[in-house]
């Protein structure tokens, strides 16, 4: 059975991914994600004003602390010596590559275009066989317009593409006016593939304390239904790989993704909650599934419940809604 | 390997611990300024695997005190390792009984001591030759080198002469002048150092160790028959030791072409006049003996090298016939003798030579003491010595650099004497402590020293605080060698980093005529002139200055620089000194850049250099009138109100004319008045404190947590603010049951640092603007003027009376009066604010002894101190001993209290019937735990003194010396965790066992603070710090169960920004507690490394994490049958982590050794978790289970 897979380029031996999450952060975990069968590893995320606060902290903090009293010149070694700013990033990716085959993949969450720009030809300079960057922006200044928004997303995807030769996918968000439009020019502006989607953070209010509360939860099986929803229907339409993200807890989902046209599914919730070798079993369930149903390989049934491929196609538009309201009545 | 010299600028402790560290095995090493950083760069080193001359990474080992690191050393030293030390002053002092022993033992080793002050009359870190004079009977050798230079080349003659001698060396230069003066160097390479460490003597150093392979003893105890002759059995390796070492400096000469000599003479062959001087003040002699001798002079300068043992033949060798008089120099003070010591030694030398017949006549011989604590040592200076030389009666134990109006020892000079400078361009650089100036003046050194040919010179005076501290760099660059181990008083350019300083500081009175003055200015080339004082503008105007400005701060700002100034001024120095060719002198500093962040990427270099260009492009010439336009402005130093010794001393050190106070001003056993600095009003901080009454709900907690006490609170009739100055501000007191008081909260502008922990501890926010709280921080400047008539009206209203003030509450200690206040602590110290508290609870009543630290440092260095006293004259009475007897010195202080008492109520029972029964026995047995009851047993207390005045008997007489101690003393022994886990440990661990009635605070940050972030056992696990570079891997020592273990001992540990309640409550249990406490208070500090506006909430992080768990045990309880071991912390909520990395001192680790980092982590919160298990056991236990109170 041919559990292979080719996304933007590289070739995977499954198609399920891990997706950018902390577990990636310990090279050992990496080693048991090739062991148990990941097809690749995308890197946890390297956030831009992360290391630019951390840097402008440590500068403030030893600058205001060296030469400052006749006693102590210093409290702090010289950090300059040290792995500051992208320095434990690129070591991440180095320590990686030199323990496992599986395509390494960086994420990166930038905010400049010098940002953008600099860390990724540092990424592929560290040996990361593709890059993930992942545009997290929410356009809050309202005097913003949508095409302003999408000319932000085509111009750091533009930039960076003349900067690297390796692959680069773009995470996408779902709240585009027309999603399809956008990801063709993105496809245009030199993206290899495109994520779907990334989940924002949303905040919550905790109404005692008058508070934001800053909580992150796993996502559930149930959010699938958007990404399925447009990896079904830009499935054909645009030349780039699709992965998918989001709701994956089983190879249910990755089985549903896969059908509507995804390249690879990502994960990490279910990783958090099972543990690493649970891709062994997602592995096995993908394809126990597959001898059953009769497909001998991925490529087999790729897409078979696109809009492209099934034999409604309007079922994935408006139509398909009344339905369910009807459904519901 | 490469035969070319490595030229380098660094200075004297680099040079030499850069030696030592090549040639020893290993390194015993314990903190002490000025020398620590010896001991920081061979623990550096050693963590960065860097080897020694013979391929193996010495073993540094950091010990609890000097006294243990000598022993240590003496221990390797005895079982045959090469090993070495580096200290100075007090840490010297420690460690001379283990020199005995190693010089008695023949031992070859080296000390590195950065000379220095010893504590007198009180301590100075400064430089001067007492610590090694108090080590020149041990028999050590005691080389001396004069300069960055020879502090390196002497640390590897000092090892080549003590292998091949036996001898044990000092090798010392001075501390500050010499250690810390950053010039340029030519340095040794391996091959140098290791073809003059023969093999042969390390085999055979090695061989003298104790080895049970062929045992044998050595360190017997020896009886009258045979111990006199053992000591005489040294004498020939002494009598070889001067031979030996010109030996070595010759090889060393040939080696590298430096010459040195035992007695090293400069002057013409034929001098009359000549002096003998040791260390840095040789070279300025020296100098000064060629300009003399350039007008026709005949004098010479012999500067000492080898002082240890003392070469008679040596000396007469050098001194020149002709001589007719001579001044012997002493950097040091030896009360009560006929003269200093070299003195005598010179004077011995001579008069055996007349009598050897080796001399023809005895010339004048006089000897006096100069520069001591780093006082300054000129030329004009020297030529004075000389001038007295020429007298018929020459002064003799003369003193110079002084005025002593009072036994007038000193020798007049004219200051305005000076050497040719017209070499040098040289430079002075007013900044703060925190903006950099300092370290971008280091790199200019560094650049043009090791770049171009130009030798360089650098020097850093810092004053005394440790928050808004301000630096002067003195840099000097010519094209020979600089030899001038003195201050810069006549600069070519100088730079002013921050503009408020031309109100506070005469800069221009050190400029020379047409000299450059650069001006770090919000105001542009056309508005800047108006806003200088009329000072200044005379100044420029009368020198013919090349003024300049530039808004270096917008600069900084505009090219990303995230608001640091240091790079922008640095550049404009470069382009207007004149030192190198404007075009040249930019290209070094890119060249510089480039090299500085070759590791960071083109993006962060283009970003310097664009800011260079921008700088550049902003630096203006300002041209200004022919007349002074702005009105006189006289530097105001202390308000008209000032006592007159603040007005007459105080304020004299304040405006940095210290030196020019004479002898007759100075008390004469170190007494000085409490509560100074507020006098001082430092203004150093822009963003203040602003108080909205409207929206203060009156909690206290802002006052609590100032760590300057800034902040006041009173409660007041609301009569009162019938007078009450516009824009005083009150708000009625939200107490039910008080219609007529209002509250007033006062914020002390001009004192506050602007650490901004009031506004994070607020709780009271605006509902319809929740980024406004009850305090907000906002400019000074528009409210200045109406809050100092505030301060002013808030001053008449009387403090709240303490009996009717509940102060076991937060609210309720608000409005105790302070009697600790505007200390030069850091901004947002973290130690303070439980000072303040103490102050507050029982400050009239309060002795401390005080260990010394940074607790000592801002607690009690001139020229003002925090401690003060309440309208009735009564406050903390304070002093500092040393760093090691802290407890020891506060123990005798509780037993004079005791002592006195008893004393005092004998002689009550004796005086009974004149005084009468009944109110004898009220004084006696008056309760005095209640603040009411103290009020009264004071007035008990006055009365007495009123009647015993009236009496005659000598019983009376005695009583009255005494009663004071009838009113309970409170005796509070604070330090921090370096004295009470480490160096005073021994002595704590005994105080609290005396059972005595002692009251211990210490004020943990983990660190050794004072010093620069050096590991105690109180550092945690995981964390970083000098001498546990690469993380801490041992627990840390749990002092609090130590204590415990006692069972009479009463213990809290608390933490005030975690539960301030919990803290007040300890304090007050703690004190009036009949037996010993001890408090661990934890005290955020700048070397954990975050912003210290966050200090609280790491407090509180450091509690949730189970880091640092509350807890109080009372030995109380226990005799009540009850558990006395109270847990006042939650279970962790948080992991350990989440509290520790917020700091850098944690972070630090994952950056450098991220595994190592997983590691240590994983076990810190191990050790955390098994702590709080046990805690949790025992907060659970019977009374039973614990020790009974005796």
């Amino acid at each position: 059975m041919k559990m292979q897979s080719t996304y933007m380029g590289l070739k995977l031996n499954s198609p399920i991914v891990v997706s950018a999450c902390t577990l990636s952060e310990q090279t050992d975990n990496i080693v048991q994600m090739e062991e148990s069968g990941a097809g690749a590893v995308v890197l946890f995320s390297l956030f831009e004003e992360q290391i630019k606060k951390e840097e402008s902290i440590y500068k403030s903090i030893l600058s205001g602390t060296t030469n400052a009293f006749a006693e102590a010149s210093d409290y702090f070694p010289d950090l300059n010596d040290f792995n500051v700013g992208a320095d434990a990033y690129l070591d991440c990716i180095r320590r990686a590559k030199s323990r496992v085959d599986l395509p390494i993949i960086a994420s990166l969450n930038g905010i400049t275009n010098e940002g953008w720009i600099d860390y990724s030809k540092q990424i592929e300079q560290a040996g990361a066989d593709g890059l993930e960057v992942n545009i997290f922006f929410i356009p809050g200044d309202i005097r913003m317009s949508s095409a302003e928004v999408e000319h932000r997303y085509l111009n750091i995807i533009d930039a960076i593409k003349r900067t690297v030769k390796i692959p680069v996918a773009v995470k996408l968000n779902p709240y585009f006016s027309a999603i399809g439009n956008m990801s063709m020019r993105m496809q245009q502006a030199g993206a290899n593939a495109l994520v779907l989607f990334n989940r924002f953070y949303q905040p919550d209010f905790d109404i005692e304390k008058l508070m934001i509360k800053t909580d992150l939860h796993y996502s559930e099986s149930s959010e699938i239904r958007l990404p399925l929803l447009w990896i079904a229907m830009l499935y054909g339409k645009v030349g780039i790989s699709l992965a998918a993200t989001t709701g994956v807890q089983t190879a249910v989902e990755v089985i549903k993704y896969i059908s509507a046209g995804a390249d690879v599914v990502m994960t990490a919730s279910s990783l958090y909650k099972n543990g690493i070798p649970y891709l062994i079993t997602m592995n096995k369930e993908l394809q126990d599934w597959m001898k059953r149903m009769g497909f001998d390989s991925i490529d087999s049934f790729r897409g078979i419940m696109s809009q492209q491929h099934i034999s409604d196609p309007t079922a994935y538009e408006r139509a398909n809604y009344i339905k369910i309201l009807e459904g519901v009545k | 390997m490469s035969n070319k010299n490595i030229i380098a600028t660094i200075d004297g402790n680099e040079a030499a611990a850069y030696v030592a560290y090549r040639v020893n095995e290993v390194c015993a090493i314990y903190p002490i300024t000025p020398s620590s950083t010896m001991a920081e760069l061979a623990d550096e080193w050693a963590s960065k695997k860097i080897k020694n001359i013979w391929g193996t990474v010495p073993d540094v080992m950091e010990m609890q005190s000097e006294g243990g690191a000598a022993g240590t050393v003496h221990g390797a030293l005895q079982t045959g390792s090469l090993t070495t030390t580096f200290t100075a002053s007090q840490g010297l002092m420690l460690m001379l009984p283990n020199m005995y022993k190693i010089a008695g033992e023949l031992t070859a080793t080296v000390f590195h001591v950065a000379a220095r002050s010893l504590a007198a009359q009180g301590l100075s870190i400064f430089g001067d030759h007492q610590d090694v004079m108090a080590a020149r009977t041990t028999g050590f050798a005691l080389l001396s080198s004069a300069s960055v230079q020879e502090a390196h080349d002497f640390a590897l003659i000092a090892q080549a002469a003590t292998l091949k001698s036996r001898i044990p060396i000092v090798h010392f230069f001075d501390g500050f002048r010499t250690s810390h003066e950053v010039n340029k160097l030519e340095m040794l390479r391996d091959e140098q150092i290791k073809s003059m460490i023969p093999d042969e003597l390390v085999f055979a150093h090695r061989k003298r160790g104790l080895n049970p392979e062929h045992p044998f003893i050595r360190g017997t105890a020896q009886n009258p028959d045979v111990y006199f002759q053992g000591r005489e059995t040294v004498n020939s390796f002494y009598n070889n030791m001067p031979g030996i070492v010109e030996e070595v400096m010759n090889d060393f000469a040939t080696m590298t072409g430096r010459k040195y000599e035992l007695f090293e003479y400069t002057g013409v062959a034929d001098a009359e006049r000549v002096v003998v001087i040791m260390g840095s003040g040789g070279e300025t002699v020296a100098e000064t003996v060629y300009a003399l001798n350039a007008t026709g002079e005949k004098t010479g300068v012999i500067t000492v090298r080898l002082y240890r043992p003392f070469s008679l033949e040596h000396l007469l060798k050098v001194l020149p016939a002709t001589v007719k008089s001579i001044a012997i120099l002493d950097r040091t003070k030896e009360s009560g003798a006929a003269g200093e010591p070299m003195y005598q030694d010179v004077l011995s030398t001579l008069v055996a030579a007349l009598q050897q017949g080796k001399l023809k006549q005895l010339p004048k011989v006089i000897g006096g003491r100069y520069g001591l604590s780093s006082k300054e040592f000129t030329p004009a200076m020297v030529k004075a010595v000389y001038d007295e030389l020429k007298k018929e009666h020459p002064k003799n134990n003369f003193t110079v650099g002084i005025n002593d109006d009072v036994t007038h020892t000193s020798l007049t000079y004219d200051p305005s004497y000076k050497l040719d400078e017209s070499e040098w361009r040289q430079g002075l650089f007013f900044g703060l402590g925190a903006d950099g100036t300092v370290g971008a003046n280091k790199n200019t050194i560094k650049i043009i020293g090791e770049n171009t040919d130009l030798y360089g010179q650098g020097y850093f005076v810092y004053d005394s605080k440790k928050s808004g501290a301000r630096t002067v760099s003195h840099l000097r660059f010519g094209p020979k060698p600089i030899r001038a181990p003195y201050l810069i008083s006549k600069a070519d350019f100088i730079a002013c980093h921050q503009f408020n300083f031309t109100e506070k500081v005469e800069m221009l009175e050190f400029a020379g005529e047409g000299a450059t003055f650069l001006l770090n200015s919000p105001y542009n080339k056309d508005e800047v002139w108006n806003k200088l004082t009329g000072q200044v503008q005379k100044s420029i105007i009368d020198k013919k200055i090349k003024f300049y400005v530039i808004d270096a701060t917008t600069v900084a700002r505009e090219t990303g620089m995230s608001g640091r100034i240091n790079t922008i001024m640095q550049t404009c120095y470069f382009a207007l000194s004149g030192v190198l060719p404007r075009e040249a002198a930019i290209k070094q500093i890119k060249k510089a850049i480039e090299k500085t962040y070759f590791k960071k990427g083109q993006q962060v270099i283009d970003q310097n250099f664009i800011a260079v260009d921008a700088t550049l492009a902003n630096m203006f010439p300002v041209n200004y009138p022919a007349n002074v336009s702005a009105a006189n402005h006289d530097l105001l130093i202390v308000a008209d109100k000032a006592p007159d010794f603040v007005k007459q001393v105080t304020a004299v050190m304040m405006a940095d004319h210290g030196d020019q106070l004479p002898v007759s001003k100075m008390p004469i056993d170190g007494t000085y008045p409490s509560g100074t600095t507020q006098w001082e009003k430092r203004n150093i901080s822009d963003l203040v404190p602003l108080w909205e009454p409207d929206l203060c709900i009156q909690c206290g907690n802002c006052a609590y947590v100032c760590p300057h006490s800034v902040i006041r609170a009173k409660f007041y009739h609301k009569d009162h603010l019938k007078n009450a100055p516009e824009g005083f501000k009150s708000a009625p007191i939200n107490a039910r049951g008080f219609p007529e008081t209002h509250y007033s909260l006062q914020v002390y502008l001009e004192d506050c640092t602007g650490c901004n922990l009031c506004v994070e501890v607020c709780p009271a926010t605006d509902p319809a603007n929740r980024s406004r709280k009850a305090i907000n921080m906002g400019d000074k400047e528009p409210v200045l003027e109406v809050e100092q008539k505030s301060i002013g009206f808030f001053e008449n209203i009387s403090w709240n009376d303490r009996s009717k003030i509940d102060f076991s509450t937060v609210h309720g200690a608000q409005f105790l009066e302070p009697l600790f206040e505007f200390s030069g602590a850091c901004a947002g110290c973290g130690e303070t604010p439980y000072l303040k508290l103490l102050s507050q609870l029982f400050g009239d009543r309060l002795l401390i002894a005080n260990a010394t630290g940074c607790s000592s440092i801002y607690g009690g260095n001139l020229p003002t101190t925090p401690w003060t006293v309440n309208k009735d004259g009564r406050g903390p009475a304070w002093s500092n001993s040393l760093f090691e007897d802290n407890a020891e010195f506060g123990l005798g202080m509780r037993i004079t209290a005791d002592k006195q008492l008893d004393l005092a109520k004998q002689y009550l029972l004796e005086l009974r019937d004149e005084l009468g029964e009944d109110f004898v026995k009220e004084i006696i047995d008056a309760p005095q735990i209640h603040e009411s009851e103290l009020a009264v047993q004071q007035l008990r207390v006055q009365l007495l003194k009123e009647r015993l005045q009236k009496m005659t008997s000598s019983a009376s007489a005695h009583l009255l010396s005494v009663c004071d101690q009838l009113v309970r003393r409170s005796v509070w022994l604070v330090g921090g965790d370096g004295w009470a886990y480490d160096i005073g440990y021994g002595g704590l661990d005994h105080a609290l066992a005396s059972g005595r009635n002692i009251k211990v605070l210490v004020l943990d940050t983990e660190v050794y603070s004072n010093t620069g972030g050096q590991s105690s056992k109180s550092t945690p696990t995981a964390a970083t710090a000098k001498f546990a570079a690469g993380g801490k891997s041992g627990g840390k020592k749990d002092l609090a169960m130590q204590a415990i273990s006692y069972g009479n001992v009463y213990v809290a540990r608390v933490a005030f920004g975690a539960n301030p309640q919990q803290t007040l409550l300890a304090m007050r249990e703690a004190e009036a507690y009949d037996g010993p406490a001890l408090i661990l208070a934890y005290s955020h500090c700048i070397a954990h490394g975050y912003d210290l506006k966050n200090g609280l909430d790491q407090q509180n992080k450091a509690v949730a994490s189970g880091h640092w768990p509350l807890l109080r045990y009372n030995p109380i309880l226990r005799t009540k049958n009850q558990n006395p071991f109270v847990l006042d912390s939650p279970r962790p909520t948080i992991h350990l982590k989440d509290y520790a990395y917020n700091e850098l001192r944690y972070k630090v680790l994952t950056m450098t050794n991220p595994a190592e980092a997983e590691r240590l982590m994983k076990h810190a919160q191990e050790l955390v978790n098994l702590k709080w298990k046990t805690y949790e056991e025992l907060a659970t236990k019977k009374a039973s289970d614990f020790v009974p109170v005796g």
